[in-house]
């Protein structure tokens, strides 16, 4: 079962999620990237049904583009995950997107921000959040370790504690998982937690 | 389960001499499970009138924008403030829209009349208005809302008193139900200030 989590630091803010992609009792690959960069500062997390979660994310990552072409400016994270919101809530009651999303980003003036936004549109601005069976341990992991104005290296290992207990605890555990940071440098990759890795495939 | 309970809420609205109170919980759940702990489940519509939205919080959240949409143009149209009674109708009619394929929402709505009277009342998810005189309440900790405010009711009370017994009212009847709590938010209207408090209750 996909899980993804995230948290807002001292500056910035951290997204992380499984890598398996996987169809009914088989895993296709183990290292499939769910967190998409939105733009120069702005995360995307998402989980949920695969064809969704990638036609849904790359819809809002072009739109989010084109706003920035036509007016000359980035949306905030607020208004990006207000748009979000408007598009599932839009396709809700016609044609749904089954896609829960954790939207991390960075602004100048405000800081670091962490949205969460659930498959039947509801928007709420958060300090930590988790979709999943793995949100059954993380949110509790987080609320008893997690405090505002965390550093990065705290961040990271509280990330780390809610991975093993994920792996340690949930009956289907991914194996992998790819944690990205956004902060006033911008959105990257910050490391991979693989205890799984593919084997290499031989050349021709 | 209901889709009137996945997210838990508890809203209440009383009368009182020449004011009114407002008040919710603030709980954001999916199910079981507690998403967030500061949801606003009131919003202001303008200094004189305010709205609760219970039930399925991405509708409340849609139906909040289609209103303030709505009373924006009549602003714009009018030169003026729309009345509470009107404001009610409104709701009414916008949920009525919908009547085969509604929105999941009970609201709450108060407000101060020209005259400084208070305005409060009620309505179902598909519009059927409910005015009172004492008090209304909505959302997943009703019945119990219901005994606490008729037991702790009294005409004419003046903004202090009114706020203790609203809040006497939320408290106690939320602790008696799973979905709703948290703690308490509690706007007391009066025709010069608007006094919004935070309630610190049962942290279950």
């Amino acid at each position: 079962m996909e899980c993804v989590f995230g948290l807002v630091g001292n500056g910035f803010a951290i997204v992380a999620a499984d890598t398996s992609a996987v169809h009914s009792i088989l895993v296709h690959k183990s290292n499939e990237d769910k967190i998409m960069v939105l733009d120069s500062h702005k995360l995307v997390a998402a989980s949920g049904e695969s064809g969704d979660r990638v036609q849904f994310t790359e819809y809002i990552q072009k739109n989010v583009a084109l706003y920035q072409f036509r007016n000359g400016i980035p949306l905030t994270t607020a208004a990006a995950a207000n748009f979000t919101r408007g598009e599932l809530a839009t396709a809700l009651r016609k044609n749904p997107y089954f896609v829960n999303i954790l939207l991390a980003g960075y602004d100048k003036e405000t800081g670091p921000s962490l949205y969460y936004i659930d498959y039947i549109a509801t928007l709420h601005k958060v300090d930590k959040g988790a979709f999943g069976y793995g949100s059954y341990f993380c949110l509790s992991l987080m609320d008893r370790h997690y405090h505002s104005g965390m550093t990065v290296d705290e961040a990271i290992a509280l990330v780390d504690k809610c991975i093993m207990e994920i792996r340690s605890r949930l009956v289907v555990a991914p194996p992998n998982f790819v944690i990205k940071i956004v902060d006033k440098d911008g959105a990257r990759e910050y490391a991979w937690r693989e205890s799984v890795k593919d084997t290499a495939v031989p050349a021709a | 389960m209901s889709i009137f309970e996945y997210n838990g809420s508890a809203l209440v609205a009383m009368v009182g001499k020449n004011c009114f109170a407002i008040a919710s919980d603030r709980r954001l759940g999916v199910q079981l499970q507690t998403i967030a702990t500061d949801f606003q489940r009131i919003s202001k519509i303008h200094d004189r009138l305010f709205l609760g939205l219970s039930g399925l919080a991405t509708d409340a959240q849609t139906l909040y924008q289609k209103l303030v949409f709505r009373h924006k143009l009549y602003q714009l149209r009018e030169e003026r403030d729309m009345k509470p009674e009107t404001f009610a109708s409104l709701v009414s009619a916008l949920l009525y829209e919908k009547r085969f394929g509604p929105f999941f929402c009970q609201p709450v709505i108060a407000g101060l009349g020209d005259d400084d009277k208070p305005f409060i009342c009620t309505m179902d998810s598909i519009g059927a208005k409910e005015l009172a005189k004492d008090f209304v309440v909505a959302g997943t900790a009703s019945e119990s809302l219901y005994g606490a405010c008729e037991s702790m009711f009294k005409e004419n009370m003046e903004p202090e008193e009114l706020f203790e017994t609203v809040s006497q009212a939320l408290l106690s009847s939320v602790d008696r139900d799973c979905l709703s709590g948290w703690g308490g938010h509690v706007y007391v209207v009066t025709p010069t200030e608007v006094k919004e408090r935070i309630l610190k209750g049962r942290m279950d």
